[in-house]
């Protein structure tokens, strides 16, 4: 297949398309208003639904819709509009439907700021909404991995009958970069999924149920097979790229566009013959425990969070696995203000002199 | 005229409290779903609010709601399987208060499918506090001393509101405290359901009922209330109809 230029966000929204997905449903928000802009003409090509929803929270109610019909739903957003689709996600996850929620964050609390960032990490791993659930969060870090991300995410959130987001910055979903799609999946919508209520040929069956609503007996067995799934998200399904860290004395941590540069800097750091690699995280969530028990800390000396967010999100599952036998140090940037190759060259190497704190 | 269970209940005890009007409005939307034989093929989209209760009793399939989205989930479902029947049930805070974008969004766009707005002036699940449809006057758990216009503004009148758009084809409101009221409902639910079948678009079927817990009246009382209060004000008959031949 050839590769193509595209448009990070467009590429999120094409690939959907290939994985089967057939209904998006959106309201419009800076930095991911190509989503829906290309779904709004692609997807009825293919037999597909696109709906412009009166709010982001009307949207996620219509995913919700969709999803009981068995058809691979869709919604996107930013920020604010994510704080405003947890209701709907927490109704996914109560009700048990798969559906993919993309993110593409930007900076800071409230309206924020519209330019890149990676603000959203705690909501997105954490709680996105209430109720006490998780989700898997995929962060791509190139267009392809953008792309090869959201083709899977249906498999995982079938599998699973649980919301998958995709956790993106603005940076990535503006770039244009060369990807390579993977061939159209047909969606089965013919009453095969254990939640859908589509109606076989001929078929005569009702009585089917879909509500988050259970009594309490059940819904703490419920609650019990919730975190059975997320221990085993833990063993079966980590992501993680392991870049330059056997010998490494100095590992950064770092995610999505962050990791990009980082990359950059430490293979000029590699250069100067300093041992620095990289855990970069493609699943948050799951997150990569792992990774961080098979360093060996007889020989690292510091672990570099470096993010787009302040205070700094990732610290806390880092030290988690660290437990004290290396410092931690942060180097973070903000409210859409990105850092370069530079930044991290100079904010590492201070760190390797004993510059920093 | 034979009365019985219409066949797409369950024989499950009524959750609803004695003479509340929710389970005849329940059995009203059985019965034309029986006489349309969609038992099989209607998709039952519920709220959040005492029509929960619901869950428990009707055979057909079921989507739960969150709180005032129901609009918004039986237009996911029904654009994506657009041969089942689909009605989404509503209470008046569920419909009126936080998901008056949802039912606006749906109406505005001409969805597809049936929604049956049970107006109770009250938000009966959560105790009986002021619904958007509250009267004047009218005292609630929020409204101690009645419903004062001033701070709370009047009840909102959800098929006049729906009545000025465009896209709707079919709007109308009935109380369901007197056997006519139940009928002309039964036969507006009946065109509904219809229309929605011959992919004639949108429909909203407001039925004003009662809350007797609630409104600290007996269900006798409730009747009577409903006719020097309700009915002045919610006026029953038809706001808009675009297929007038359709029975
Ligand atoms: C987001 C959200 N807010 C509030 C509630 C609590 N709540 C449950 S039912 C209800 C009101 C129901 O009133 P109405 O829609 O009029 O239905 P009724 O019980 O009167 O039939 C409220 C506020 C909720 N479940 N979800
Ligand atoms: S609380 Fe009111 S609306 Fe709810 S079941 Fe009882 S009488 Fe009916
Ligand atoms: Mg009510």
């Amino acid at each position: 297949m050839a590769k193509q230029l595209v448009k990070g966000n467009e590429a999120i929204a094409e690939a959907a398309v290939r994985a089967g997905c057939r209904f998006f449903a959106g309201y419009p928000i800076t930095p991911q208003n190509e989503i829906p802009e290309y779904l709004s003409w692609r997807l009825p090509e293919v037999g597909g639904v696109f709906v412009q929803g009166e709010s982001e929270v009307a949207s996620v109610n219509m995913v919700y819709g969709a999803a009981a019909s068995g058809c691979r739903a869709m919604t996107s957003s930013s920020g604010p509009g994510i704080s405003l689709k947890s209701e709907g996600i927490s109704y996914l996850a109560g009700t048990q439907l798969p559906a993919v929620i993309v993110n593409i964050s930007r900076g800071g609390p409230g309206l924020g700021s519209i330019q890149p960032a990676q603000q959203d990490y705690l909501q997105a791993t954490k709680a996105m909404g209430h109720g006490g659930f998780h989700v898997m969060v995929f962060a791509p870090a190139t267009l392809q991995e953008a792309v090869d991300l959201t083709y899977d995410a249906w498999e995982y959130a079938e599998r699973d009958r649980n919301p998958v987001l995709i956790l993106m910055d603005g940076c990535l979903g503006s770039i244009m970069e060369q990807v390579e799609f993977p061939p159209m999946k047909e969606p089965d919508r013919k009453g095969t999924h254990a939640w859908d209520l589509n109606l076989k040929e001929g078929e005569k069956r009702n009585g089917r149920l879909l509500t988050p609503y259970f009594p309490e007996a059940l819904l703490e067995i419920k609650n019990k097979s919730h975190k059975m799934m997320i221990e085993k998200w833990q063993r079966n399904d980590v992501k993680v790229e392991e870049f330059m860290v056997d010998d490494a004395e100095y590992v950064v941590v770092a995610y999505g566009i962050s990791a990009r540069v980082a990359k950059e800097a430490i293979l000029r750091l590699r250069e100067e013959g300093e041992n620095v690699g990289m855990i970069r995280p493609i699943t948050l969530s799951p997150f990569p425990k792992q990774s961080f028990r098979n360093l060996n800390y007889d020989q690292v000396k510091g672990i570099i969070d470096v993010e787009l967010a302040i205070p700094a999100q990732m610290h806390d599952d880092i030290a988690l696995e660290v437990l004290g036998r290396a410092p931690i140090y942060e180097y973070c940037r903000s409210g859409g203000l990105l850092f370069d190759d530079e930044g991290i060259y100079a904010a590492v190497k201070k760190i390797i002199d004993g510059g920093a704190k | 005229m034979e009365y019985k269970r219409p066949s797409s209940l369950k024989p499950t005890p009524s959750g609803f409290c004695p003479g509340c009007m929710h389970s005849l409005a329940t059995k009203l939307i059985a019965d034309v779903i029986e006489e349309l034989g969609q038992q099989e093929n209607c998709v039952h989209v519920a709220p959040v609010g005492c029509a929960t209760l619901n869950l428990a009793y009707w055979k057909g399939d079921i989507i739960g709601a969150a709180h005032g989205r129901a609009p918004a989930v039986a237009t996911g479902f029904k654009r994506t399987n657009p041969d089942r029947l689909v009605f989404a049930y509503q209470g008046d805070g569920d419909c009126a208060a936080i998901g008056l974008a949802e039912i606006m969004g749906a109406a505005n766009r001409g969805e597809n499918f049936t929604v049956i707005f049970f107006n109770n002036q009250t938000y009966g699940m959560t105790g009986g506090q002021m619904a958007p449809t509250t009267l004047i006057g009218q005292k609630t758990t929020t409204t101690r001393y009645g419903r004062d216009p001033l701070t709370t503004g009047y009840p909102l009148k959800m098929c006049e509101l729906l009545a000025t758009l465009e896209a709707p084809a079919f709007i109308s409101r009935y109380a369901l405290n007197t056997p006519k009221g139940c009928m002309e409902a039964r036969k507006a639910i009946k065109k509904g359901f219809t229309l929605q079948m011959e992919n004639k678009g949108f429909s909203f079927i407001e039925l004003l009922g009662n809350c007797p817990t609630n409104w600290g009246l007996t269900p006798l009382q409730t009747m009577e209330y409903m006719d020097t209060n309700t009915i002045p004000y919610f006026v029953p008959g038809v706001y808009k109809d675009k297929y007038a031949e359709v029975k």
